[in-house]
């Protein structure tokens, strides 16, 4: 064939794109494709493709869209991790004229492939999977306010996941840092497909990310059931509200910046390039509108579960109901004017560094306000340490010293010395693992019974606890030493021998996490296996307090048979207590929406479309890109999206509770 | 919606209902487009701000003065207007359930709108012809980018028109229908809300800069 016949067919896309001479990603590619085979023909040969379709890829059940999210995360923490790994094992190594083992050019990917696939692909996907699966059940809701654009969303999401992990194998992913600065990004220092990976990953999850923000906002606004005011709203909800009101306030941001740099580097306009009077800073500013207010996107249901599980496991009501709230709403409004401090170092001057270090120091104060409320809930309470209470206590702790750095790091003169030094990587981790990351591990043990009917094991739980705690102390503590004494981040090789000491507990403390995560999936497997004796028959194993817990575990379809009233706060607490009696009898039909296979067919289309587009194969994209268009206006002619759950469905599920429940007593 | 969340007549506090009561069908549709809009706003707040960072940035090319002809915007922002009456009157026959009419609106909406992107590309067309490319100065980049955003999204709309049109007439003016129309309406609307300030402050700030 001639060239150019191949070059019309598959862009730049070449036998070469493959990194055969790469003896690490040759050996990560046959494991994957070994695990991936393995999983293909078990799925086969159990028969699961028709259910794995029917009942969870095409659902547009918001818990099985949770659930579904919390695996991609899961899934994404672990090649995130394997980065980290690396990482830390490369800065150990490479001291006194030894290279380490990455070469520079696949350092730089790695380092960058950690810091997107952590924040878009792991705290992301845990964040709304928790959202997506717990707020409808606080509300009394019976699903999202639209349940197909919620599918669609997560698939967007797993799309843009897809493309992040093909570029370890088809080409290669961006070496610019996780926010791809310009003009390194741009096409004149990044020509290859790196940059279009990362550029087209994020877009195909952003849509989906945008969407589910309104989505749950519309749900949190308005199908909150009888009684359930603004102020009666579990906190969990109220925090999903205001980071939702975020991801749709930030996100667009996102969108544009990425898509100006895209022009830059397809079409050759000039927004960030060094001349024709482009200007690289505005790209910093812009990615950092949207950045900062990321951060808060993912720590405040972080926050939320921590108010749910310190208020259940203390056996009180949580302390200032009201401030916590408002203390929310503050920190949504500021996260929007502190984004300049991410570069104070850029030369704005004192006055406009003085207005971004104060507003940043102020953040201060709303979440030190919920630092009390949690601590004040726990006085004189009857504290139980589950593994939910055990992680919180985490959080307090190594948050508040995330959070002290923070603060020192907002004051610019300080900040002129720590910029870019490995005093603020671990700083950031400090705040991310200590809070996001604990958060959405609270998280998974508070509600994973509520999912699926059974407690996660304890042991493991405990193991996997310690071993993350006290890894991450390891792991990140040494970097604040390392980074006061000026070592700058993205390193890869050292001179002074004097500094390797710190790397290597590092890295020890990374493996201590490792085994963490480890001691995590075997808690899962465990908890499996011992599922009958986890057993949680009553709908409420923590004896908790919000109306999540007053269905079965796992929640019936519906969700709740009869929409619940609420008359306080603690919905749920506040029925137990008032000697709320269950409904056995009076079901009536029930209206779902029904599930639909148009959202992972457009995802899939998207992703290929990002595909064309990064190896240049214009007619993939084109093609992709119609029939896009063509799926998505075909299922505007749908106008059957419903179905009715009929009156003995319901009676049947509702009898079943009832003989589980007469059991348990 | 009215519930009763009160204690019932007998005292005892209700904690559920036993009738069912679902909401009606795209109960959340016009909040969830109002919100949708606001994130489209943001896109556009962006790239005026892109704009207004990068305006005036010539590297030694054309400026504004140079190449805005502002009859033909006035032209073409008339066009824009007159698309957006025309809606309106699509919406008030739509509520007198004419469904004729409805369609000879939404056609002439459509016509209005097909106007202006011509008259758009034919701009842009002259433009580049003249070496006036995006590639030629940040001014430049931030002009087709914010202007041809704002075209993309009116051609989206008249596939939207046009996917509607079609589904009126096949299913007629039912609730569903009636609801996608309003939803249109206000992406209609707001682009012309948005032109506006393309108007203002791209080409008539931009003459007299």
């Amino acid at each position: 064939m001639s060239p150019d016949l191949l070059k019309l067919i598959f862009g730049r896309l070449g036998i070469d794109s493959l990194p055969l001479h790469e003896p690490i990603l040759v050996g990560t590619f046959v494991m994957v494709a070994l695990g991936g085979i393995t999983l293909f023909a078990g799925v086969t040969y159990f028969r699961l493709w028709g259910y794995l379709w029917r009942e969870w890829f095409t659902t547009v059940d918001h818990k099985r869209i949770g659930i579904m999210y919390m695996i991609l995360g899961i899934v994404m923490l672990l090649r995130g991790f394997a980065d980290a790994l690396m990482m830390r094992a490369q800065q150990a190594l490479a001291f006194g004229g030894s290279d380490g083992f990455l070469p520079s050019h696949h350092y730089d990917q790695v380092f960058t492939a950690h810091g997107v696939i952590m924040i878009f692909f792991v705290a992301m996907p845990f964040v709304t999977g928790l959202m997506n699966y717990v707020v409808p059940l606080q509300i009394g809701a019976r699903d999202v306010s639209f349940p197909f654009l919620n599918n669609f969303s997560f698939w967007m999401t797993v799309g843009g996941a897809v493309l992040v992990m093909a570029s370890l194998f088809i080409g290669e992913f961006a070496r610019t840092g996780w926010l791809a600065y310009p003009p390194l990004s741009n096409i004149g220092y990044s020509p290859d497909v790196g940059v279009d990976y990362y550029i087209w990953a994020l877009q195909v999850a952003g849509v989906g990310t945008t969407l589910s923000g309104i989505n749950l906002i519309c749900t949190i606004v308005k199908l909150r059931c009888p009684g359930m005011t603004m102020m009666r709203m579990p906190v969990f909800t109220w925090t999903s509200l205001c980071t939702n009101i975020l991801i749709v306030a930030s996100f667009p941001v996102l969108t544009v910046v990425l898509a100006l740099l895209s022009l830059d580097r397809y079409v050759g306009t000039n927004f960030f390039t060094n001349d024709f009077g482009g200007s690289p800073m505005m790209y910093v500013n812009l990615i950092w509108i949207w950045g900062h207010p990321e951060v808060y996107i993912l720590v405040l249901p972080a926050f939320g579960v921590f108010s749910e599980v310190t208020s259940t496991f203390s056996g009180k009501r949580l302390f200032g109901y009201t401030s916590m709230v408002y203390a929310t709403v503050v920190i949504t409004i500021l996260s929007y004017l502190v984004w300049l401090h991410h570069f104070f170092t850029m030369g704005s001057g004192a006055s406009v560094n003085s207005f971004f270090g104060i507003t940043t120091m102020i953040i201060s104060i709303p979440t030190g306000a919920k630092m009390f409320n949690w601590l004040f809930t726990m006085y004189r309470g009857r504290i139980r340490f589950e593994l939910p209470m055990l992680w919180t206590i985490a959080f307090m702790l190594t948050f508040v010293l995330g959070g002290m750095t923070g603060v020192l790091l907002a004051v610019p003169p300080a900040d002129f010395v720590l910029h870019n030094s490995l005093f603020l990587i671990a700083h950031f981790h400090n705040v991310i693992i200590g809070g996001v990351v604990f958060g959405a591990f609270a998280g998974i043990n508070y509600w994973f019974p509520k999912a699926f009917g059974f407690k996660l094991d304890p042991f493991w739980g405990k193991m996997s606890f310690w071993f993350w705690v006290t890894g991450f102390y390891m792991a990140f503590m040494p970097l604040y030493v390392l980074g006061l004494m000026g070592v700058t981040r993205r390193l890869r090789v050292f001179d002074d021998p004097s500094l390797q000491i710190w790397f290597v507990i590092a890295a020890i403390g990374a493996v201590f996490v490792f085994i963490g995560i480890l001691s995590m999936l075997m808690q899962f497997a465990v908890s499996f296996l011992k599922r009958e004796q986890l057993k949680d028959v009553t709908g409420d194993p923590w004896d908790a307090r919000t109306l999540e817990w007053a269905t079965s575990s796992p929640p019936p379809d519906y969700n709740f048979a009869f929409t619940p009233v609420v008359h306080d706060n603690d919905a749920w607490w506040d029925m137990k207590k008032r000697g709320y009696q269950r409904p056995l009898t009076g079901f009536k039909p029930i209206h779902m929406p029904s599930s639909t296979g148009t959202g992972i067919i457009l995802a899939g289309l998207a992703t290929a479309m990002g595909f064309g587009l990064i190896w240049y194969i214009w007619w993939l994209a084109a093609v992709s890109f119609i029939a896009m268009l063509a799926v998505g206006i075909g299922h505007t002619f749908n106008y059957h999206r419903d179905f009715d759950i009929p009156a003995e469905d319901v009676i049947r599920a509702e009898d079943a509770r009832t003989k589980l429940l007469a059991g348990a007593k | 919606m009215t519930v009763a969340v009160n204690p019932s007549t007998t005292g005892e506090p209700v904690f559920y209902l036993a009738d069912e009561h679902p909401h009606p069908e795209g109960y959340s549709t016009s909040l969830g487009f109002w919100i949708y809009l606001m994130s489209d706003c943001l896109i556009f707040a962006m790239l005026f701000a892109a704009f207004g960072v990068l305006g005036a940035n010539y590297a030694a090319g054309p400026a504004p003065k140079d190449l805005f002809e502002l009859p033909l915007v006035a032209v073409n922002t008339s066009m824009l207007l007159l698309s957006s009456i025309t809606y309106g009157f699509a919406m008030l026959t739509m509520q007198q359930n004419k469904i004729a009419q409805t369609q000879m609106w939404l056609a002439i909406t459509g016509l209005f709108g097909l106007a202006f992107i011509g008259i758009e590309l034919s701009e842009f067309a002259h433009m580049i012809h003249e070496g006036a490319t995006p590639q030629r100065s940040a001014f430049l980049s931030a002009f087709f980018t914010l202007v041809g955003t704002h075209g993309l999204h009116v051609s989206c709309g008249l596939i939207w028109l046009v996917t509607l049109m079609v589904q009126v007439g096949k299913f007629g003016l039912i609730e569903a229908n009636r609801r996608r129309l309003m939803c249109l309406s206000m992406f209609w609307h707001f682009l012309d809300v948005v032109w506006i300030g393309v108007f203002t402050f791209v080409y008539l700030l931009g003459v007299l800069r």
